[in-house]
């Protein structure tokens, strides 16, 4: 049982996601340079947050377009489970493994702050445990994190249960003001149709531990020890 | 037009003369651009490095004080420290994207250059004022963006910091970056080059016309001529300096590395030479090596461009291959650019022509210049200045106040920089006057940069002192004990005695804090030649402290937040010192009087009691006094919490006569800080034994901050509405907000 962990020239969230798992989850894993990628051994797959390759062209197009990817997606199609995490959100989508765009943040300027989330699907691997309407406080730090998609495509999404997480002010609700980068419906996070994979810009990995909460809370674990939980049955499989 | 005028070159007549004399013939054209950069100011401290010496530089957790690219000190268990503090002044006046980003690429290699993983920025940023200039409103959007995108990039959170506007930085506004990293004890690397036959390479970023000269603009005043000065300014690649972080800490794992340098001010001619004398050898270097940018670059560009992203790395004999497999790995360009000898020479060769040979002591020890001092006239005439009695009424001025940008939240500036990211940010940017990182589960380093020109422009001693004290308060009220500092002193032009006057005193200001504390100093930086291009007035002086404390166990971990019904105590004594505070600068637009002095006893006083009560857990939040004075202090903590508070400041321990004297004075020595009802005689007791002053003064409750004085009520307002005024004032400003 084991998770991969996939680096990036460029990734920086590697080390935070490798000690919650180590540290907090108790889940094995590997930091894996993109280059030595072989997943056939691994029971799940975390692209972690930063700039891979600078974000130069646009965020997470050349590394969507690397062999690494190419291992991913075989991996999705074997029904492994795969997060990816704000860079790796954006890699997710411009690989097609998710649907919509990450564009730059309506207010043009990098947003490093906490916010509320609201589950509004169950029905991934990550959130399969949960409650519909859950909130979870998470800090996001990026610049390019409006989620865009055609309006129909959005509808057809909202049927299928992919939109899993949505920006939401205390009490819940989608208002504006919670909205932190102008995301279309407040959209946070999406999944694919079978719900194995999940990209989301806030960062669970940095919301796991009560130390590093200004509530004193630990919500990443929800969707983190839920991602574990797949593992640990993929692996029995 | 002479040799040195078409090379660009500073040296003086004086300096020419002792060159050809420690020479025993003229130097050629190269080798004077070779010595020119290693003897600017910059480089070589020609005009500090006699007052630097009244520092203290030892302590028990001291393994490296100055001298290195970096303090390194000792936090237990085989983990270090590394601290560093640098600025990028002249470059971000005239290009503040690419300048203040070069400065964090700049001090991230300082850090790097130990074999040390970078984990937190600060910085400490002053601009001109924005609401009469749009110039500064421009520096300081482009500043804060170039910090951003850098640190961001590199995945190095910027964890806190300040910023100020005053107008003395209106054309030449301050950009200094703190940088802390952590390593293990056995792969610490120095800079230095010890064993002839090694072989010295350069790695990164390729050698461009970039930054040449940087130095030698950095040490003397702006020309006014923009295009002239744009050239000298070096350009940002975070991408790549992510890159070069990653290949370094794997290199330095490997043991084969046995020198390290970055490569900044002055280019391969300072970094190899300052290696080769650290190491008591020679150097060897061939030019047609180098990996270069641009085509037809003369020797003496090659030598002392800055370009930026690049590294000086000694490897051991034979190692060659290993490292460069490590380089390849991560996309980094590298050559093998020359050997370590033993001739105590650095010799620069040019397809194996000899162009370049000088001894190294030479190039590395640069003649004193000795300065005059003479204390500045306006400096007595101003203290006579009696602060004006207010005419509005509290709540008015607490609106204005909380309003300037000076004060107000500078959330619009930390949302910009990730300052989460490596998962061990615990006290967050605008929880607390300091920052407080997680290292392991019950340890963790707290960090803080203070300045503050206002006072120091009047009291260069006090005001120095000062800032270096309330840096340490801001370092015990996050529950830490200060372990070690760095300064950074900027000033005008050295050359003029009065402000010659200002540096020493700031000198003696932060040597005797150190002494009477233990408080080593183990690194800092010098900048002069800080003037108003048109003007050509100095800046005021501003000294910058930052402190690095420890937390040895997690439940000592405070912040400034308050909970409902804590009793408010004011710790420490207030005095009658409005002089240039933020209260006679925004109310009444003047400048002078009385500033605040700094009581070494009553400061040890007060400090002991806040560490000692979060110790044994009577203190459950703190937050210095300072800036502002009082009122800011109890209303920020009423702000961050979003609780009312009722206080009655005539109960304040206070020497002074005046109400607004006792609710805005910046006297030193001074702690807000919240307890329950039933500890606070606790408290009281503990400050009374330490010989500290110390009242309850209100308590944290409902949604309205009152504040009255014996019987009469001063101030009654919505904190919510405060609170709107106090987050939207710099969003307003830069037309962010409604």
């Amino acid at each position: 049982m084991k998770v991969a962990i996939i680096r990036f020239p460029g990734t920086n969230c590697d080390f935070d996601a490798y000690h919650v798992l180590k540290n907090v989850l108790h889940l094995p894993s590997d930091l894996i340079w993109h280059e030595e990628v072989d997943l056939r051994k691994y029971d799940g797959v975390i692209l972690p947050g930063g700039f891979s390759y600078g974000d130069h062209l646009r965020a997470g197009i050349i590394a969507a377009h690397s062999p690494a990817m190419t291992q991913v997606k075989k991996a999705a199609e074997e029904g492994k489970p795969i997060l990816g995490i704000c860079n790796g959100f954006q890699i997710l989508a411009e690989s097609e493994l998710l649907p919509g765009a990450l564009l730059r943040n309506a207010g043009l300027r990098f947003v490093c702050k906490w916010v509320n989330l609201r589950v509004d699907s169950t029905s991934t691997f990550f959130t399969s445990g949960l409650k519909k309407g859950t909130l979870l406080r998470m800090p996001i730090a990026h610049g390019e994190g409006r989620y865009f998609l055609g309006e129909s495509e959005i509808k057809n999404l909202e049927r299928k249960g992919q939109i899993v997480f949505r920006y939401v002010d205390e009490k819940g609700n989608t208002t504006e003001n919670s909205n932190p980068n102008g995301s279309l419906f407040n959209i946070a996070g999406v999944s694919n149709e079978k719900g194995n994979v999940v990209g989301l810009m806030p960062h669970p990995e940095r919301a796991s531990e009560k130390i590093l909460s200004p509530f004193g809370s630990s919500d990443g674990l929800a969707v983190l020890g839920a991602f574990a939980k797949t593992v640990e049955v993929m692996a029995r499989k | 037009m002479s040799q040195l005028e078409m090379l660009g070159l500073s040296l003086t007549e004086s300096e020419r003369a002792a060159i050809r004399r420690r020479l025993g013939r003229e130097a050629n054209a190269l080798e004077l651009s070779m010595i020119d950069v290693e003897w600017s100011e910059h480089c070589s401290y020609k005009s500090s490095k006699h007052l630097l010496k009244l520092l203290p530089t030892k302590g028990e957790r001291v393994l490296l004080g100055p001298g290195y690219d970096a303090g390194v000190l000792d936090i237990g268990d085989g983990d270090i420290v590394t601290l560093h503090i640098e600025s990028h002044n002249h470059p971000s006046a005239i290009d503040p994207y690419g300048g203040a980003a070069t400065g964090v690429g700049g001090i991230l290699r300082d850090i790097l250059s130990l074999g040390t993983r970078p984990i937190a920025l600060l910085d400490s940023l002053r601009f001109g004022r924005m609401d009469r200039s749009p110039n500064s409103k421009w520096l300081f959007q482009h500043v804060i963006r170039g910090i951003a995108d850098y640190g961001n990039c590199t995945g190095v959170p910027t964890v806190g910091g300040e910023v100020d506007f005053d107008s003395s930085f209106e054309r030449n506004c301050l950009v200094d970056v703190v940088c802390l990293g952590i390593g293990k004890k056995e792969d610490i690397v120095l800079a230095v080059a010890k064993n002839p036959g090694d072989s010295v390479v350069l790695v990164g970023g390729s050698t461009g016309r970039d930054g040449i000269h940087g130095t030698t603009f950095a040490s003397r005043d702006l020309s006014g001529k923009d295009s002239e000065d744009r050239s000298a300014v070096q350009i940002p690649d975070p991408f790549t300096k992510k890159q070069i972080i990653e290949a370094t800490i794997e290199a330095v794992k490997t043991g084969y590395v046995a020198g390290l340098k970055d490569l900044g001010a002055g280019g391969i001619a300072c970094g190899v030479s300052e290696m080769a004398y650290a190491g008591n050898t020679g150097v060897d270097i061939e030019l047609s090596n180098v990996h270069l940018r641009e085509t037809n670059m003369q020797s003496h560009e090659i030598m002392i461009s800055e370009s930026q992203e690049r590294m000086v790395f000694v490897i051991k004999k034979g190692r060659e291959e290993a490292i460069g497999k490590i380089f390849k790995k991560y996309g980094l360009l590298y050559s093998i650019i020359g050997k370590v000898t033993d001739t105590k020479r650095m010799i620069v060769r040019q397809n194996g022509k000899v162009v370049a040979d000088l001894p190294v002591e030479v190039l590395v020890r640069a003649e004193p210049a000795p300065r005059d001092v003479k204390k500045p006239k306006y400096i007595d005439e101003l203290g006579k200045v009696e602060t004006p009695e207010p005419k509005e009424s509290l709540d008015l001025i607490m609106m204005k106040m909380l309003s300037s940008p000076n004060l107000a939240s500078k959330r619009w500036v930390y949302q910009q920089y990730d300052h989460e990211v490596g998962a061990r940010t615990a006290v967050k940017p605008g929880h607390a006057g300091a920052s407080v990182l997680r290292i392991t589960d019950e340890k963790f380093l707290a960090t803080k940069v203070d300045g503050n020109p206002k006072h120091c422009y009047l009291d260069p001693y006090n005001g120095t002192a000062g800032i270096l004290a309330e840096a340490c308060r801001n370092i015990i009220a996050v529950g830490a004990e200060p372990i070690a500092m760095v300064d950074h002193l900027q000033f005008g032009n050295p050359g003029n005695p009065e402000v010659y006057w200002t540096f020493s005193e700031s000198v003696r200001g932060f040597a005797d804090y150190c002494n009477k504390f233990k408080l080593p100093c183990v690194g800092g930086k010098v900048s002069f030649y800080n003037e108003d291009v048109q003007t050509h007035a100095a800046i005021k002086p501003t000294p910058l402290a930052a402190v690095l404390g420890l937390i040895e166990k997690a439940d000592y971990v405070r912040n400034a937040i308050p909970s409902e019904d804590n009793v408010i105590l004011q710790i420490g004594e207030t005095k009658s010192e409005l002089g240039c505070s933020e209260y006679q600068n925004q109310i009444f637009g003047t400048v002078g009087g009385r500033v605040p002095k700094l009581d070494f006893a009553a400061e040890k006083a007060s400090q002991r009691t806040v560490s000692e009560g979060i110790r044994i857990g009577l203190i459950s939040s703190v937050n210095d006094c300072s800036s502002g004075g009082l009122l800011i202090a109890v209303a920020e903590m009423c702000m961050l919490s979003g609780l009312g508070s009722t206080i009655d400041i005539a109960k304040c321990p206070s020497s002074a006569k005046r109400w607004d004297e006792i609710a805005f004075s910046e006297s030193h020595s001074r702690f807000v800080i919240t307890t329950s009802k039933a500890n606070s005689p606790r408290i009281a007791e503990l400050a009374s034994k330490n010989g500290a002053k110390c009242t309850e003064i209100g308590t944290f409750k409902g949604k309205i901050f009152d504040v009255v004085y014996a019987n009469k009520k001063l101030a009654s307002l919505s904190v919510e509405k405060m609170k709107h005024e106090w987050e939207t004032a710099i969003p307003r400003l830069m037309g962010d907000a409604k």
